[in-house]
């Protein structure tokens, strides 16, 4: 029947009733379109124009001058700024880290089938699910000295004193507080990534591996981890970027403090855009984020490519 | 084929593995688990020392979340005795009902808001996504890849443009501004999940029916939309957990009318000074519907997940 089907010349399969193709593809592609220009494209164009701009959104009547780059070149060389990134890069640098480690081995684990494997997995699923913000507020609960529960666990097993730290009032500890978190949180979806990377490995492989008398570890580094690496990959691009733009869980978890050692770039974005109400100026320093995003995703996405060429 | 297969694990390593995945699954759940309990302490059981496992259950916290009170004196509590069990609970801290709280219209918001947004993105959607499927459109290649960077944008830098738009066009705090700002959101997640899944519908079954006589579009909701029903049901899923949870977008550009759970749950607590159970509350109402969603729906969902990321 397929091949009747297809056999059928296309242009006979053109019925002359009702719109022409051309006109549905528009009909159907169009509203879409106008949503993400109206939505998207146009209010990036307008941050685009207020960059070079000194508005403010809060004084409506003020006169709007045009400033050049000057907030560019503000933002570039403002040192607070870069500890900004810099606490932006630990985040991304920890939490990735973590949960690749982890949600591997947990999708390895996983991937042995034991009995029940669906269940639990869908149970460690349940924390990405959740809204970061929601949770993020109860997890300061959970981390409050002497009464909090993470405290008294951590105590618990190594004897300090639970009200003696304070993960999120130390300068040392809050940037951990917030891994620990976004570790909780995001370990599942590297783990769903990871899973499906090992399913897609054939059996016959190992099989003839086994054959050739490999060892079960050389097994797992010459054919388990090269063939999961696309997908690990994948999961660390996604987790970077969505990391990179991370606000609701560490807003509602620190608000960026003590000081601003946990103040990531959104964080510092929201308050120079909605609390001091430099709309210029965080013009500027939302394109200078987007353009880093983009540009490291890219190259990023170059690399995976070659990866996945291999 | 023989039985006997060596990628078949041994029962010990399986036991193993099982025993350590159980554990971390139960250690994940600590968190969840203690809102869940915390919900239905009294504010002195929830900040015990130690932690408390064991305690008396009472709705106070659920009482404290839907309802707004107020002290009162000895001589008023006395001429005018409780009403009922939820008044009866308020009295022991000297305290009356007024009346309700925001939570429920909070609560609500995030329903309209959350189901609006994602039947408009569907449907915008499955659309677009057919024509992209289906149909040569210039650039195509590029328009969607267009339409998936503009999720690399931060939201608060989105935010900002987005703010003086609804400033000016009045939509500011109203469900109709936060449905399209979350659709246009959603959107391009959904074109790209829905055309994954209307490639996979073979052509040859459209095009049985336009020589059957059915238009373009009668193929399109006759033949096409039913099979690819499932993909649209977890592609709706996956945009009304979204905007479920969505919390930049939400307090930035709301306040009041249109307001959704999400930024409205960690204010309960200044409400009651250190109301950690009514907090618990409110997080466990919130989050309860998504869990239960999450495991009814877990071999469509997770299929989702894995399926959406490893296409891109």
């Amino acid at each position: 029947m397929e091949r009747v089907a297809s056999a059928t010349p296309s242009p006979i399969a053109h019925s002359v009733r009702g719109l022409s193709d051309r006109a549905i593809a528009w009909v159907f592609v169009a509203p879409t379109i106008f949503l993400l220009l109206a939505i998207n494209i146009f209010p990036l164009i307008w941050t685009i124009q207020l960059s070079f701009t000194n508005y403010k959104a809060n004084r409506i009547g003020r006169e709007v001058k045009n400033v050049g780059l000057r907030n560019y070149e503000r933002i570039l060389t403002d040192t607070d700024i870069w500890l900004n990134m810099q606490a932006t890069a630990h985040f991304l640098f920890w939490t990735i880290a973590l949960q690749v480690l982890i949600g591997f081995a947990l999708a390895w684990l996983i991937n042995k089938k034991f009995k029940g494997n669906d269940l639990w997995t869908t149970i460690i699923v349940l924390p990405m699910m959740l809204s970061p913000a929601v949770v993020g507020n109860f997890w300061k609960f959970l981390y409050q000295p002497q009464i909090g529960l993470f405290n008294y666990i951590i105590s618990f097993f190594t004897g300090v004193e639970p009200s003696s730290f304070q993960m999120l009032g130390q300068v040392n500890l809050a940037p951990w507080s917030i891994v620990i978190v976004d570790t909780w949180m995001w370990t599942p979806f590297v783990m769903l990534i990871c899973l499906a990377g090992l399913r897609s490995i054939p059996d016959y492989i190992y099989e003839a591996a086994e054959i050739d008398r490999a060892s079960k570890w050389r097994q797992f580094w010459t054919i388990t981890v090269p063939m999961v690496m696309p997908f690990l990959m994948l999961a660390v691009l996604f987790r970077g970027i969505e990391n990179f733009k991370m606000f609701d869980l560490v807003v509602q978890l620190t608000g960026g403090g003590p000081g601003s050692t946990t103040e990531l770039t959104s964080i510092n974005l929201k308050r120079e855009a909605f609390e001091k109400w430099r709309t210029g100026y965080a013009s500027a320093y939302a394109i200078i984020l987007f353009v880093t995003v983009f540009g490291l995703a890219s190259i990023y996405v170059k690399a995976l490519n070659k990866v996945k060429e291999r | 084929m023989s039985s006997f297969s060596v990628t078949d694990t041994s029962s010990r390593t399986k036991r193993i593995a099982g025993t350590l995945v159980i554990v971390y699954a139960l250690i994940t759940m600590l968190p969840l688990v203690w809102i869940g309990a915390t919900g239905f302490k009294s504010p002195a059981d929830a900040i015990s020392y130690p932690p408390k496992v064991v305690f008396s259950p009472t709705l106070e916290g659920y009482v404290n979340l839907f309802t707004t009170r107020t002290r009162q004196t000895q001589e008023y509590l006395q001429n005018n005795p409780p009403t009922n069990w939820a008044d009866e609970i308020v009295r022991q801290y000297d305290m009356v009902i007024v009346g309700p709280s925001k939570f429920g219209e909070r609560f609500l918001n995030s329903v309209i808001i959350g189901f609006g947004s994602t039947f408009l993105s569907i449907f915008l959607g499955t659309l677009a996504a057919y024509a992209f499927s289906r149909f040569k459109i210039p650039l195509a290649d590029d328009l969607l890849f267009f339409i998936l960077s503009t999720r690399m944008m931060p939201p608060i830098a989105v935010a900002i443009p987005i703010f003086l738009m609804y400033r000016n066009l009045g939509l500011s705090d109203t469900h109709l501004g936060m449905i399209l700002l979350y659709t246009a959101v959603n959107i391009s997640l959904a074109v790209w999940l829905l055309k994954g899944f209307i490639d996979e519908i073979p052509r040859e079954y459209e095009e049985a029916a336009l020589i059957d006589g059915y238009t373009r579009f009668q193929a399109f909701y006759k033949v096409v939309l039913p099979q690819a029903a499932t993909g649209i049901a977890s592609t709706a899923i996956f945009c009304l957990i979204f905007a479920w949870n969505e919390y930049a977008f939400a307090v930035l550009l709301t306040s009041a009318t249109a307001q959704t759970a999400p930024p409205f749950i960690p204010t309960i607590i200044g409400i009651g000074g250190l109301d950690w159970p009514a907090v618990a509350a409110g997080a466990t109402l919130f989050l309860l519907p998504v869990m239960i969603f999450t495991i009814m729906l877990r071999k469509h969902l997770l299929r989702g997940i894995t399926f959406g990321a490893v296409r891109k």
